[in-house]
């Protein structure tokens, strides 16, 4: 197990690594970094003083190194448009993402697995039916008309809802978080439906398909023959069986459901990280551009070591290793 | 009748004994015959500049435009005929799917089965790049490569097939290797064959049933990717309308009671995706040989 | 049909068939069978693969999976009947007075679960008692299957148990509850053939020591030679012979039987010609009408065009035969 950790772990570095030259690469290759530090409109002296100052008149492979010190130390750059540093900017939306992608997440887990073990238990079943084709529409139909619908549905014909924006915030381990008060409940709700439906598509459909396999195999034949209730073998065995294929998915999909926040923070004017790289790709806000880009490869490398520990955690043949 | 026509016929008896599936496949038909059928099909050319006038702009359907038609469904905000716009829009989005996907899978494909067969250290760095990018979520991808390409037809299938080749490459990959270590492999290696006609005339179609589960999911995506990237502002130019740019154009006229222009639209683009992804499923499920029917 | 004579059975099964409705045909796997087990008696289930000896095995217990369902026939366990019965009456008497051993151990234990936590689902199904007690219970039955140090076995994952430990775990889980008959379906087929010899001793000891009846299915008459009390010869979903075991082994009296036994590698002289059925074991959807086994018999007539009968040849045998071997 632990040669497991360790080698994920390195596997991790390396890829940060990669993903750090590629950037650099990537922002060489658009065109000259000096455009993604200052804005077009500096003046001759401060570009000279930037351009010594990054060291853009370096070889290349110092610049980069320079680059890796940057990112390490935490300097992304300053924004062009809000003037305040890159990561101060990330991390002051962050906290807005998060609690919506978490709602997302959870609400699609806590109830998309229990309905699609139901649709895979009894698949001919006419509620099993229902539940497979409502999860088509939630897997098909974009994020962001889902989106509209949700917002002309509850916002504006029915005015039960506020139509977009955060609510109230309160504190908590020193960070605003809005689900602690009853307004932003208020304001979370429909993104966080929006953004869970994609999700909770996928986790009734893998947890449909899961099952149904689980179900014809001998172990399940086995623990019938010994007399065990239906409940009881969904419980302890199915449910264990099919965990694995679904944390696995949960993790990566967890990363993606961040990313798809991009399009459900747009439409309801929600203030996180996603909100923030549209805005600056349509201000061409270049180093929120380029941070952010770092900033999600790191997270999303940090997601699925986790989601690879957690798998081993769960699956006692990699735990204990071969006999 | 050969094996594989027999094989084909089988699958379609299948199919048809599904009504959802056959009603899902003959939607898709009529969306593509209208698409293909379209300048002739439609009542106004929403790309003629000339056809446009801003006075006809957000009128309700049944309207009857300055240029003497009846507007169906309405006009758009720029005075376009909605079902116009809607029909062109379809077209795009069709083209744009099957074309990413097209170009997803032949590159995919070849990568991943080419892969498996060369082997060794190269097989592996390649399939940790594939790995890589599909840890990666496909619209944060696209999104990128669209904001970096800029506008276009062929940019926008560029960034959408980037973004989805390596499901393909995966699949390709998992498949060949599978077919790797059966004895015919073995045997066509050995006659005077050339490697590479033995792995696109006999391995390759035998990895194809699960490519093509892949194939029709991702042609869905495609199209939804489309849909929100242009609903984001990016991919397309505003003179030639997909149903992501309808949507988002109508997006702000919603609130003042408009629905008309940003909800057809979006029902055209639902229908297709959902009739897409119900094919898909019904061919995955006849495909997958581990449910015993 | 002759009635099956044995005086207070444990199993009795009567016309049995178990039909498959699949989308290419009906798919008759067991197809009128009448079996008797007495008290502790053993009774092997001989037959080439597809002659319906699993779903047999399967139908007792109620676990036949769509599309495949029991069609007719009785099966009276301790003067119930269970065909019909409801589901939850079922449940109850699985694992409890009716237990299975399957085949493959790597597939019938759950990988994520460790052996304990298996054994006490299975203690728990039936008995409302602590977690430690049901471990007790498990640790006593792991010592009785001669499974040395159980503590560590009970902790341990299926995965770090050798295949005939695994197999030894299954059989303990079927004794837990003290069943008065279990099926064992091939149970040594897919171990080592040095553990195979082990597992059968263990089997044949715990059988007379627990006075449990036991069916063997096996497709391996060797097998059954040294285990079994009665044989049950099975033939594309029908009996076609049974007896003690002894005569149907040294005087067989069907032609598929007799078959069988010469294609046994035994003390022929090595380089002869190893004696061979003729022919395949015809497919359950096309079977011809008339004796199933008519196109691999060399003795067939156009007799065997109808389905002969299952005829007494003696007290507790029968043959399905229009011919049979040692006729007059």
């Amino acid at each position: 197990m632990l040669g497991y950790v360790i080698q994920r772990l390195l596997q991790a570095v390396l890829v940060m690594a990669v993903m750090s030259m590629i950037v650099f690469i990537g922002v060489y290759a658009i065109g000259n970094p000096i455009d993604v530090l200052l804005s077009p409109d500096a003046d001759q002296k401060i570009r000279a003083d930037t351009i010594a100052r990054y060291g853009l008149d370096r070889p290349l492979w110092e610049q980069y190194f320079a680059f890796v010190d940057r990112l390490v130390r935490g300097d992304f750059g300053r924004s062009f448009i809000f003037g305040i540093s890159v990561l101060d900017l990330v991390f002051s939306r962050l906290p807005a993402t998060l609690e919506l992608t978490i709602a997302a997440t959870l609400g699609a887990t806590l109830i998309g697995v229990p309905l699609g073990m139901y649709a895979g238990y009894k698949p001919e079943s006419r509620l099993s039916k229902s539940i497979m084709a409502l999860s088509i529409l939630g897997f098909s139909v974009p994020t962001f008309w889902i989106g509209i619908v949700l917002i002309y549905t509850f916002a504006i014909t029915f005015p039960w809802l506020p139509a977009g924006r955060r609510g109230d915030t309160a504190m908590l381990f020193g960070v605003e978080w809005s689900f602690l008060t009853l307004n932003g409940l208020k304001h979370l709700l429909l993104p966080a439906l929006n953004l869970s439906l994609f999700k909770l598509a996928m986790m009734i459909r893998l947890a449909r398909a899961g099952t149904r396999e689980v179900m014809l195999t001998d172990t399940v034949r086995f623990a019938r023959a010994a007399g065990l209730r239906e409940s009881t073998i969904l419980r302890r065995h199915v449910l264990k069986l099919i965990a694995i294929p679904l944390v696995t998915v949960f993790g990566l999909e967890l990363a993606s459901t961040m990313a798809f926040a991009v399009v459900t923070e747009t439409i309801f004017s929600w203030p996180g990280v996603g909100k923030l790289i549209i805005d600056s790709i349509m201000t061409l806000d270049r180093p929120v551009m380029v941070s952010y880009l770092v900033l999600v490869a790191f997270m999303f490398i940090t997601i699925n070591l986790i989601v690879d520990l957690t798998y081993a955690m769960l699956d006692p043949r990699i735990r204990k290793g071969r006999s | 009748m050969t094996t594989r026509a027999a094989a084909i016929a089988d699958f379609w008896g299948e199919f048809r004994t599904s009504p959802i599936a056959l009603t899902a496949f003959a939607v898709i038909i009529v969306i593509a015959i209208l698409t293909i059928f379209a300048p002739w099909i439609a009542p106004q050319d929403p790309y003629d500049l000339a056809n446009i006038d801003l006075m006809d702009a957000r009128r309700p359907p049944g309207y009857v435009g300055t240029g003497g038609y009846v507007h169906l469904l309405g006009t758009d905000a720029q005075g376009r005929d909605l079902l116009s716009a809607m029909i062109y829009g379809l077209r795009i989005s069709l083209q744009m799917g099957l074309l990413a996907g097209a170009i997803a899978l032949t590159l995919g494909a070849t990568l991943g089965t080419l892969a498996a067969f060369v082997g060794g250290r190269i097989e592996a760095m390649v399939m940790r790049i594939v790995d890589l990018q599909l840890s990666f979520p496909a619209i944060l991808l696209a999104l990128v490569l669209a904001a970096v390409l800029g506008k276009g037809k062929t940019q926008l299938v560029m960034a959408l097939a980037a973004a989805q080749y390596a499901y393909f490459a995966r699949t390709a990959h998992g498949a060949a290797i599978a077919e790797r270590g059966k004895d015919y492999v073995e045997a066509a290696l050995s006659t005077p064959l050339a490697p590479h006609t033995v792995i696109f005339r006999h391995i390759l179609p035998n990895c194809l049933p699960p490519l093509i589960v892949v194939a029709t999911v991702q042609i869905a995506n495609a199209i939804a990717l489309e849909a929100t990237l242009s609903f984001l502002g990016l991919g397309l130019p505003s003179t030639e309308p997909s149903l992501g740019m309808l949507i988002a154009n109508g997006f702000q006229y919603l609130l003042s009671g408009r629905y008309w222009i940003s909800i057809y639209p979006g029902i055209a683009l639902i229908v297709l995706i959902v009739a897409i992804n119900v094919v898909g499923d019904q061919i995955r499920d006849q495909l997958n040989p581990r449910l015993k029917r | 049909m002759n009635a099956v004579t044995i005086s207070d059975p444990v199993l009795a099964v009567r016309g049995l068939k178990t039909h498959f409705f699949t989308r290419a045909g009906v798919l008759k796997a067991v197809d009128g069978i009448d079996l008797a087990v007495a008290r502790g008696e053993i009774l092997g289930l001989v037959g080439e693969s597809g002659s319906g000896k699993t779903v047999t095995g399967f139908s007792i217990l109620g676990l036949v999976d769509p599309p495949g369902r029991i069609v007719e026939g009785s099966i009276r366990f301790a003067g119930r009947e269970l065909v019909g019965l409801a589901n939850e009456e079922l449940r109850q008497l699985r694992g409890r007075r009716i237990a299975m051993v399957f085949q493959d151990p790597s597939t019938t234990l759950n990988p994520v679960l460790s052996v304990g936590d298996q054994m006490v689902l299975a203690v728990h199904a039936h008995e409302r008692v602590s977690r430690s007690a049901a471990l007790a219970r498990a640790r006593e039955l792991l010592t009785i299957v001669g499974i040395p140090s159980p503590d560590a076995r009970l902790a341990a994952y299926p995965h770090q148990l050798s295949g005939g430990m695994r197999q030894r775990v299954a059989i303990a889980i079927a004794l837990l509850h003290r069943p008065e008959i279990i099926i064992a379906d091939e149970p040594t087929t897919a171990l080592d053939v040095s553990i195979q010899g082990q597992i059968l001793f263990e089997i044949r000891r715990l059988a007379r020591d627990t006075g449990v009846a036991l069916i063997w299915i096996t497709h391996d008459l060797a097998v059954v030679s040294n285990l079994a009390d009665r044989i049950a010869v099975m033939y594309a979903g029908r009996i076609v012979e049974d007896g003690a075991a002894q005569d149907v082994l040294s005087r067989p009296q069907h032609p598929y039987t007799r078959g069988l036994l010469d294609s046994v590698p035994g003390d022929a002289p090595a380089g002869d010609l190893l004696p061979q059925i003729p022919g395949t074991t015809p497919s359950l959807l096309t079977l011809p009408p008339g004796c199933s086994f008519r196109d691999r018999c060399a003795r067939a007539d156009q007799l065997c065009a109808t389905m002969p009968e299952l005829t007494a040849t003696a007290a507790m045998a029968h043959v399905r035969c229009h011919h049979p071997v040692t006729a007059a």
